[in-house]
């Protein structure tokens, strides 16, 4: 396998808002002193009277897209995860979600792939308390490709949304010519009837990648990427339950309140099938290199294959 | 300024306060009386607004950032013909577009959803900056309380407004010494506060008595001369002002007349009302 071309899904935010700013007068984008990590610099240089750096406020801030989206703009507030959906998680609830505004949040830096900041900053919890917000949208895209059309499309959008980034550099994995990102639609990515493995964000690649070692040993798992975690793809999910009678989220997120939790729910309901929830098992990160930390945490191909493995065994 | 037509909507919004919390059963009739005043002023003598076209982009603003007081707010509203005035009563009932708390998808004449204390004041800035980004010539007004200016964010909007020299926005505090817990001295003291709107680069007016309507239209008049700062009224107010038995008292902060209290509060007013 040709190595894959790598790049952090905030280099794409950054980039895709840029574009944007070239094509609509009516983008802003605003900053909590993390413009150069948001990887939002390129947006200032671009365009400095619309970019706002709100200074390390974050409450604040979201309060003034909030009334700059009430004038007609269309505010992307970045910074953190931890600090958009974390700290000011009432005011997006309250002055954003309530009111429906049309405010974009970019949160970059989610999940433990963070690095070596540690704990105090890899958000595992954010789309937990983001699905919560009636009428929030919620998307995690799995790469550059999917990333820069996340942001169009939230763009076009009438509402809140809410776009979840990483600091890791990732491989491009959507680059082919009918590639087409939906909002709410998620993506087979591979065919199987052996299991689904249902997968967002950074893990969708790695997920493939099991796919392909669990193929060696004659298991074929069907592979979603599911890049909308609100409003979720019911249709797709329950298909594949029905279809594979396993299903297996993967996520660099807690298990409680994210992918695993909104599938769970939905196949509860729809359609019960034995399930497995691989993600963050309620605990805080560390310090570390990403890639280190994410096979710590089995998030990396090799573990993901032997989570599958195991639960097909206590399966048969 | 007409002082007797303003007087006399003020006494207008304070029974359409007491109707409103008597009806609800509920809501918070003490900060909403000590800024009749001054939602009389706004509405009817300040601000550049229109009713009939209550979306006009080119409107003036108002956030009530301590959104608690909507009965207030709702009262001047109704009597500025935002919506009927006998709609009031159906404040905080099921199916009502009169929340407990201001919602602007609702209703007419909201321009932000408010209620969680400390966030109306950065809808407010975010606004203010939108016409200053789009040389827009709006102004922006948002009331808060002195309890309210407790929250840590306040402080963050005011940085904000402060640095980016705001002075299309317009921060009036309503300082009527009350909050649920006691007197704000008491509980967790925010004096002095026109010293730290001055710090925040704030031009600060204190108005000895913000139940007064001259002294009203002589704090506004002074802002309208201020270029490079935002304005910061600070308006020492008697909480539940013109009702007898709810001036000054903690308790009226956010209950309701039963129902002998609410005739003599309405007796009250309406003897206020004739003697103009």
């Amino acid at each position: 396998m040709t190595e894959k071309k790598k790049i952090a899904t905030r280099e794409s935010y950054g980039n895709a808002l840029v574009e944007l700013g070239k094509k609509y007068e009516d983008v802003v984008v605003l900053d909590a002193d993390l413009a150069g990590a948001t990887k939002t610099g390129t947006f200032l240089k671009a365009f400095p009277e619309r970019h706002i750096d709100c200074g390390i406020a974050e409450c604040n801030m979201m309060g003034i897209a909030a009334g700059l989206s009430t004038t007609g703009k269309v505010p992307f507030a970045s910074t953190f995860a931890m600090f958009a959906a974390g700290r000011a998680f009432e005011q997006i609830r309250n002055s954003i979600g309530y009111p429906h505004l049309n405010v974009k949040i970019g949160a970059t830096h989610a999940g433990i792939s963070v690095g070596e900041d540690g704990a105090t900053h890899q958000c595992n919890e954010d789309i937990a308390l983001m699905r919560t917000i009636p009428g929030m949208v919620i998307v995690n895209p799995a790469d550059d490709i999917e990333a820069r059309a996340a942001v169009e499309a939230a763009y076009e959008h009438q509402g809140p949304v809410y776009l979840r980034f990483g600091r890791l550099a990732v491989p491009v994995i959507n680059d082919r010519d009918d590639y087409k990102f939906e909002l709410g639609k998620g993506i087979v990515l591979r065919e199987g009837k052996d299991l689904a493995i249902i997968a967002t964000g950074l893990c969708v690649s790695r997920a493939l990648e099991a796919a392909e070692q669990l193929a060696a040993d004659g298991i074929e798992a069907r592979v979603i990427n599911i890049h909308t975690i609100k409003p979720l793809d019911e249709e797709l999910v329950v298909e594949a339950a029905e279809e594979t009678q396993k299903v297996v989220t993967v996520e660099e997120h807690s298990v409680i309140g994210g992918l695993g939790s909104a599938v769970a729910e939905v196949l509860g309901e729809q359609y019960p099938v034995r399930m497995m929830r691989i993600g963050i098992q309620d605990v805080f990160g560390e310090s570390g290199p990403a890639e280190k930390l994410l096979e710590k945490y089995g998030l990396d191909a090799e573990s993901i294959y032997g989570k599958v493995k195991a639960f097909l065994k206590k399966e048969a | 300024m007409e002082k007797a037509k303003l007087t006399k909507i003020a006494n207008e919004i304070r029974k359409g306060i007491v109707t409103e919390v008597y009806e609800a059963k509920s809501g918070h009739p003490g900060g909403s009386l000590s800024a009749a005043e001054l939602f009389a002023y706004l509405y009817f003598e300040e601000m550049n607004i229109d009713p009939k076209d209550p979306k006009n982009p080119d409107r003036d603003r108002f956030v009530l950032s301590k959104g608690h007081t909507a009965p207030g707010f709702y009262a001047a509203l109704a009597n500025r013909g935002y919506f009927p005035v006998e709609d009031l009563k159906t404040f905080r009932h099921i199916g009502s577009y009169l929340q407990g708390h201001p919602d602007m998808k609702h209703t007419p004449g909201v321009d932000m959803s408010s209620g969680s204390l400390g966030q109306g004041i950065s809808a407010a800035v975010g606004m203010a900056l939108s016409a200053k980004m789009s040389q827009k010539s709006y102004r922006v007004y948002t009331l808060l309380g002195d309890g309210e200016i407790q929250e840590g964010q306040v402080w963050e909007a005011a940085m904000f407004a402060g640095y980016r020299k705001l002075d299309n926005l317009v921060v009036i505090v309503d300082n009527n010494g009350l909050q649920i817990d006691g007197r704000i001295e008491n509980v967790c003291s925010p004096y002095p506060i026109d010293e730290k709107w001055k710090a925040f680069h704030f031009h600060v007016i204190n108005v000895a008595d913000g139940n007064d309507l001259e002294q009203l239209d002589a704090a506004f008049s002074e802002v309208r001369q201020i270029k490079g700062k935002p304005t910061a009224i600070i308006m020492k107010t008697v909480k539940g002002k013109g009702v007898s038995f709810m001036e000054n008292k903690a308790g009226w902060h956010g209950k309701a007349p039963n129902d002998e209290e609410y005739e003599q509060a309405m007796a009250e007013l309406e003897k206020a009302g004739e003697g103009e």
